[in-house]
């Protein structure tokens, strides 16, 4: 009767050690948890803020003002465009580069 | 059990204690006494278990449970081709509880410093009697943690989502803006205020000493960001009709103006843009003229471009035909007591010709074949009159007035635009039945995916084929735009140019316009420019308002990569020295 008394008070400390470790890495785990997700939240912030930027950099006046003015490009005449047809494009898409 | 015998006493150790005989009430008393307490302690626990126990629970996870609040974010508006036009992005508020910042003014002055406000001005929000006071709104996170980092007393940040508009000016009256509390004030922002709007969620935390969570308690609301929109508008197009009509208007010395340009094929709204605008992302100094969004919520009598409409019932109805004659001389007509002129006095015409040349008196005298129930009719289908139900904040119908009420002579005058007003969006839905073949399409400013949309059935096939082509012959040489045409593409289109009313009359100020669609052959979009009080040179829409068309309409069907449906003969002749280059460059292909 004493033995098995024993027995169990000792898987029931071993059970109330193990909740407490379990306790203690779920915390830890879930501190990890908290830690990604501001990450990724804050990740996500930075894209918006990249988002904005680029879209920034990328306005259609800012473009045509580098291009125009920098780059010295222009409009092509329309004499001067040849419009391949559906069946060349392909080939002659190919070879532009 | 506690109840002491005499006779057994003496069992037990000699004790005079117990060998007193006391009297049987006393140990009742003290047992009475005794579930009397016990009666009051299970009272009290009934009180504070059952009883009370909501309050109680809720003071003790006060304790150590913390509800936060988790921010969503307002949706996203990007144009068809995912480029952002409003994005938001968290900024911190900084605010003080004035009663408890007690700052020595060395303190305020950093603080003022940092947060870019006045001295006097900071001095005075911390010295005002208000319970709370926003010292600076929005400031990048960046200063709020030198503020943070200052450690002031009784002074607090909260996080807040500044939008920004890339694009500024460009889209500002499509896209509209919002007011600092995430509340949509125009555009689309307004428009569709119920879905860029985020919700946000909760969850309830066990915080430890240090202020880290630890673990979650209850239920977790997650929080809803709102819904990024798609509009139908292509940045690329957008800044071409920006650009040309900033400089169509500046040119003209005119009062404002606007552009709209919508795909033929699908009713979605690929640009639209006025002129005066403003710059969203700084709204101080914000006129109502700035504000308006002309190209939708103003109305002005059309003018001529509402001929093509008059012909194409008279083709429909089988009164006339494409050749039929209509004689316009002299120029003049008189229908009751008024009389109505053309600009240039023509002879014997065409109906094509009356469209080309734009004559007055040809489409009064084709008008007066109709009866008025046929003609307003007519008008209604195509969508004049009523609200075109888009979307937008201030949309207007026009004015249309019922046939009933119709006088002969308001008839004639209908049936060349007067008398009669539209916005300039109902104008260029209307021109879908020509650009299309006689169908009205439903007009969509988000991107359209999936099947195209059909149209609701005005005119024939047949009708639509034959205006297109007297609208292809207006803007060819002879025709009143020339100046419309587009070097490649076949293009249609109609003129207008009508007298602006004011209180009643009509006053030496017009409203030039022009709305075309190309390539001709197959038209895939549709153009419209309104340019109000132009004060140049010229205020006829051929001048002022097909320039503006050609630049549009050249650059878009560039941008979409659309064939040209044209030989180049005009420029054959015109650039011999780069024709002559050509075969060079086919070469290097």
């Amino acid at each position: 009767m004493i033995r098995l008394n024993m027995l169990l008070l000792l898987a029931v400390v071993i059970c109330a050690l193990g909740v407490v470790t379990s306790q203690h890495k779920a915390r830890k785990l879930f501190q990890d948890l908290e830690a990604e997700q501001d990450r990724a939240k804050q990740l996500d912030v930075e894209f918006g803020q990249l988002q904005l930027e680029l879209s920034t950099w990328a306005t259609p006046p800012r473009i045509e003002k580098i291009a125009r003015d920098k780059l010295k490009m222009r409009t092509p005449e329309a004499g001067k465009v040849i419009s391949a047809t559906a069946a060349t494009g392909l080939s002659a898409g190919g070879l532009a580069p | 059990m506690m109840r002491f015998k005499g006779h057994l006493a003496h069992k037990f150790a000699e004790s005079p204690v117990l060998r007193l005989r006391l009297p049987a009430w006393r140990s009742r008393l003290m047992a009475l006494l005794i579930l009397g307490c016990f009666g009051v302690l299970l009272g009290r626990s009934f009180y504070l278990q059952i009883l009370n126990n909501d309050f109680l629970q809720e003071k003790g996870d006060s304790r150590y449970r913390r509800d936060l609040e988790v921010s969503a974010s307002r949706g996203r508006i990007a144009d068809r081709n995912g480029d952002v036009l409003a994005i938001s992005t968290p900024m911190k508020s900084v605010w003080a509880i004035p009663a408890d910042a007690r700052l020595t003014p060395q303190q305020t002055r950093q603080l003022a410093q940092l947060l870019e406000v006045d001295d006097k001005e900071m001095a005075r929000k911390l010295a005002s009697d208000k319970n709370f006071v926003y010292l600076h709104r929005q400031i990048p996170p960046e200063v709020a943690e030198k503020v943070a980092a200052l450690k002031l007393p009784g002074i607090g940040q909260n996080k807040e989502y500044r939008r920004f508009y890339p694009t500024g000016e460009m889209t500002a009256h499509i896209v509209g803006f919002t007011g600092v509390d995430d509340k949509g004030l125009e555009g689309i922002e307004l428009a569709y205020q119920g879905q860029l709007l985020g919700r946000a969620g909760s969850r309830s935390v066990i915080k430890d000493r240090r202020g880290q969570i630890v673990e979650d308690v209850g239920s977790i609301k997650p929080p809803q960001d709102g819904k990024d929109i798609r509009l139908a508008l292509d940045s690329k197009i957008q800044y071409l009709a920006y650009s040309q009509l900033k400089q169509a208007v500046l040119d003209n010395k005119a009062k404002a103006g606007g552009a709209i340009v919508i795909d033929a094929k699908t009713g979605e709204i690929l640009a639209l843009a006025n002129w005066p605008t403003y710059n969203p992302n700084n709204r101080e100094h914000l006129s109502g003229a700035q504000l308006r969004n002309r190209a939708v919520t103003d109305t002005f009598e059309p003018g001529s471009t509402l001929k093509p409409f008059t012909a194409a019932l008279a083709l429909e109805k089988g009164k006339f035909r494409f050749d039929s004659v209509i004689d316009c001389a002299p120029g003049r007509l008189t229908i009751g007591t008024a009389t109505i002129s053309d600009a240039h006095p023509h002879g014997a015409l065409t109906v094509a010709q009356v469209i080309q040349k734009s004559s007055n008196v040809g489409v009064a005298k084709i008008a007066a074949t109709f009866a008025p129930q046929e003609m307003w009719e007519m008008f209604d289908a195509v969508g004049f009159g009523q609200i075109p139900r888009l979307g937008f904040p201030g949309e207007v119908g026009g004015r249309l007035r019922p046939w009933k009420s119709w006088r002969p002579i308001e008839q004639a005058t209908m049936s060349y635009g007067h008398g009669i007003s539209v916005s300039l969006m109902q104008l260029v839905h209307a021109y879908t039945v020509f650009a299309r073949d006689g169908d009205l399409l439903p007009l969509t400013l988000t991107r359209a995916d999936g099947a195209p949309p059909i149209g609701a059935p005005v005119f024939s096939s047949q009708t639509a084929r034959e205006v297109r082509a007297m609208l292809e012959m207006a803007v060819q040489n002879g025709g009143t735009a020339p100046k419309a045409q587009i070097p490649g593409y076949r293009v249609a289109g109609k003129t207008g140019t009508a007298y602006k009313l004011e209180s009643g009359q009509y006053v030496k100020k017009y409203v030039a316009s022009f709305v075309g669609f190309a390539p001709a052959s197959d038209p895939r979009l549709i153009v419209a420019v309104m340019i109000d009080e132009p004060g140049g040179a010229s205020h006829y829409g051929g001048d002022v308002g097909g320039p503006v068309f050609a630049g549009v309409m050249g650059g878009a069907l560039r941008t979409l990569g659309i064939p040209p449906d044209a030989p180049l003969r005009l420029e054959a002749s015109t650039l011999g020295v780069q024709v002559a280059q050509t075969p060079a460059v086919k070469e290097k292909l």
